[in-house]
């Protein structure tokens, strides 16, 4: 376990130095310089060259590699060149969003989806079947954003139960801020769940034609006992990498349906730092986020041994 | 069964108003489309930081009031000398900054002093290039001296930029602003919304309003979703003219189409190859329909304009006529300029729908007389660096949206890279004229020059498209600045 472990480790270290170097490289080749994007088209020669020593921006490019990785490791990640605030400050006043959406989200869609998917198969080609698959078709082909606005006009405008958008904060109450999510949430979780349906759906499929189920049906157990015993549980493993794509996904994913909502989440946020040229955040944001998928497939990893057995032992061919 | 739907909606609507009626609401919840960076208006370009400061928390010496004209602010009257080129400021008493600190002298001196100075950040630093020496004799006055007369300045002074703040709080502007206005600084959750509130110190008439939350919308389709759910109560700067229709129809919304100081121009490389000659210029402004791009790219929400000038300024001559539309004409322009059949050009369009949308429309006018162009969109900082840093560009679309910039015609080195010293020398004479009449005459002069000139399509003016509950009032029609003037604002019943 523990050499298991320390392998993870490396690799979410090394997978951490790639992004950071690939971010670094990819937004030195980008166009544009963030002092004119913040002093605009009216600005003189000389204000912009004294803001560009302020934001360290006149130092070789090395120099600023360097030194942003040497806060990384001192825990500083950093002042936001626009918002003339530490990075990490509004880092986690974004996740305060993010992150209980993305939980929300993938707990409905996992709600939705699971069962959904292990009803289809166990009554395949019936009506029961043939309705998921048709709503597992919908909620593929739907576009999330456009669900989104159908749900505020329906929502919001007409039934004015729900605010049309905006995040109320976790000041003004637990309940409002949730209610302000729960749109967002649906409009994420319904094309998730759809995924998720049909992946579990042919996944169980998959495993009740397998030999140990058949056996299990000989020696007298019934359909449904087959199917919750042995079926379901092996069948979950593609599902759960499913999940951990997806929690990847929704964390930062979300830009459209953050702006449909214009909710403040880390996605808006990275699309307004790459407009703005607020190179120190993108490149701080996206290391964040490739160390939260490396921690997320650990995750997953690691659930793989709790439902299949063989698994466990990290390699040791028990 | 969409119109049972809205007509569903404004029923619940309804009832939702007549609930509300009861009590006289003293908050407004604005809707804004880009959230700024900070709030610091002496340290960025971003118009939504003036859309949020600008008379509300900042003042200055001067402030622009909502017909484009100059009215005092923190100073009370002023004396010009004849030269004009020393300026008196009379400063009001007793004005106090929100943090407590007295407001006096000293700290207009720091103020444009900060603006000034070789470290300084300022955006528009260029408004304060005349000023040679700032004293302060006593409290209660400032004297500015300037190194040539500057017939603006007075003006110039009521921009954002030239605002007034403490030495003791310049630094912390941009987080936790601290100025003179009327309105204090509450709080701001960034990416959401940020409130401000009424200063119960202030030195002026106090405003009607207790608070007033600015939230940042983004999106077209959400901005109109969050009028028509009453989430805004205003959106001055509404970001999708195709749903104003449909607000028009909706008995508790107004929808106010006002004017903005941004000229819109296909802005042209005058030194690339093929726009070089002014023959090829002409023949552009010869093929190019101004009300189709106005319907097409704004839904009929703009004013034609024929040179850079703003249609509701005293000064402002129509030069929409100097090129009637005629193809036939383009083309024989096109022909002795040596092009015959046309050439290939390129077109850079920057974000905004004006752009995108009414780039296409271009390109497709400009078919017809052979100019094939080949549409790149950038994004801004794309574009900056480009086209208007690199010159590395043919023709592109913007809106100049500072107010009166006629002026930048004459800069050395400007995108446009338009090298007339006709044109620079009546600038040079504007300066010089003290008089009203002498520089509305010189303003008349200029925009014909450019005209004549076709330095640059001159399409349209934006216009400021705004909605508002009805039972609003004081909200600034048009945009002679970029501000959302909060201090005349109030509820009727």
């Amino acid at each position: 376990m523990s050499v298991f472990l320390a392998r993870r480790l490396v690799a979410l270290f090394l997978t951490l130095l790639g992004a950071s170097l690939a971010v670094f490289l990819i937004l030195e080749v980008l166009p544009g310089d963030p002092a004119t994007v913040m002093l605009g088209i009216g600005a003189q020669e000389d204000s912009l060259a004294a803001l560009r020593a302020q934001l360290g921006l006149d130092r070789p490019a090395w120099q600023r590699y360097l030194v942003w990785i040497w806060g990384w490791f001192q825990g500083d990640l950093g002042n936001s060149y626009a918002y003339d605030e530490p990075v990490i400050k509004i880092i986690l006043e974004r996740l305060r969003v993010s992150l209980p959406l993305a939980l929300m989200a993938i707990t409905l869609s996992t709600a939705i989806g699971l069962p959904l998917g292990v009803l289809a198969a166990a009554r395949r080609n019936s009506l029961t079947d043939v309705s998921v698959m048709g709503f597992v078709q919908v909620g593929v082909a739907i576009p999330n954003f456009w669900f989104a606005i159908l749900m505020i006009l329906f929502f919001s405008v007409f039934l004015k139960v729900m605010p049309a958008g905006g995040f109320a904060g976790w000041d003004a109450g637990v309940w409002p801020a949730i209610k302000s999510l729960i749109l967002p949430a649906v409009a994420l979780a319904l094309p998730q769940a759809a995924i998720l349906a049909r992946v579990t759906r042919s996944s169980v499929l998959e495993v009740m034609r397998e030999d140990y189920v058949r056996t299990a049906r000989a020696k007298g157990l019934t359909f449904a006992a087959a199917l919750w015993r042995h079926a379901v549980r092996n069948a979950l493993i593609p599902v759960v990498t499913i999940m951990g794509l997806q929690f990847s996904f929704l964390l930062a994913g979300t830009i459209i349906i953050e702006n449909v909502f214009y909710l403040p989440g880390l996605g808006r946020l990275i699309f307004q730092a790459i407009a703005q040229r607020d190179v120190i955040v993108v490149k701080d944001v996206v290391v964040l986020l490739a160390g939260a998928v490396v921690l997320v497939n650990f995750i997953v990893d690691m659930s793989y041994a709790l439902l299949d057995p063989r698994l466990r032992g990290g390699g040791h061919g028990q | 069964m969409r119109k049972l739907f809205y007509g569903l909606a404004a029923a619940a609507a309804l009832a939702t108003l007549a609930a509300q009626a009861e009590a006289a609401k003293d908050t407004i919840t604005l809707g804004m489309q880009l959230e700024p960076p900070h709030l610091d208006p002496t340290a960025g370009a971003a118009a939504a930081i003036d859309e949020v400061t600008y008379a509300n928390i900042f003042e200055g010496l001067t402030r622009i009031d909502q017909n484009g004209g100059v009215k005092p602010a923190l100073a009370e009257s002023w004396t010009i000398s004849d030269d004009g080129l020393v300026y008196t400021f009379k400063l009001h008493k007793g004005v106090k900054f929100h943090d407590g600190t007295d407001m006096d002298s000293a700290d207009v001196k720091f103020s444009l002093e900060r603006a000034m100075d070789e470290k300084s950040t300022n955006a528009q630093k260029g408004l304060f290039k005349p000023i040679s020496k700032v004293e302060a004799p006593d409290a209660s006055t400032v004297v500015v001296t300037l190194s040539q007369p500057t017939g603006r300045f007075l003006f110039n002074m009521g921009w954002g930029d030239a605002v007034v703040v403490a030495p003791e709080s310049a630094e912390g502007n941009k987080t936790n602003p601290v100025g003179t206005g009327p309105f204090k600084f509450k709080n701001w959750t960034k990416g959401d919304r940020l409130t401000i509130e009424r200063n119960p110190n202030y030195w002026g008439t106090a405003v009607k309003l207790k608070s007033a939350t600015f939230k940042f919308i983004s999106d077209p389709a959400a901005a109109t979703a969050a009028v028509l759910a009453g989430d805004v109560d205003a959106f001055p700067g509404f970001p999708a003219p195709e749903a104003l229709a449909q607000f028009k129809s909706d008995p508790r919304l107004k929808v106010v189409v006002g004017s903005t100081e941004g000229e819109t121009i296909l802005s042209t490389n005058n030194k690339s190859k093929y726009f070089s000659d002014v023959r090829v210029r002409r023949a552009m402004a010869h093929a190019i329909d101004r009300q189709a791009i106005i319907d097409g790219a704004m839904f009929g929400y703009g004013t034609p304009i024929g040179s850079h000038f703003a249609p509701h300024h005293p000064a402002y001559v129509d030069l929409t006529g100097m090129y009637p539309y005629d193809l036939a004409k383009a083309k024989a322009l096109l022909a002795e300029a040596g092009y015959p059949n046309g050439f290939k050009a390129r077109l850079h369009l920057p974000p905004p729908s004006y752009a995108r949308r009414g780039g296409e429309i271009i390109a497709a006018q400009l078919a017809k007389i052979g100019i094939q162009l080949e549409i790149i969109p950038v994004e801004w900082a794309q574009w900056l660096k480009a086209v208007f840093k690199g010159y590395d560009y043919d023709l592109t679309i913007v809106s100049h949206t500072e107010p009166m910039d006629i002026g930048i015609y004459a800069r050395d080195s400007y995108y446009f890279q338009y090298d007339s010293p006709e044109f620079k020398a009546l600038m040079k004479k504007l300066d010089m004229a003290t008089d009203e009449k002498t520089q509305y005459d010189i303003l008349r002069q200029a925009q014909r020059k450019l005209a004549e000139d076709a330095v640059n399509g001159f399409l349209f003016q934006l216009a400021k498209t705004g909605v508002w509950n009805a039972k609003l009032r004081g909200l600034w029609p048009n945009s002679p600045t970029q501000a959302n003037d909060l201090t005349g604002v109030y509820w009727v019943d």
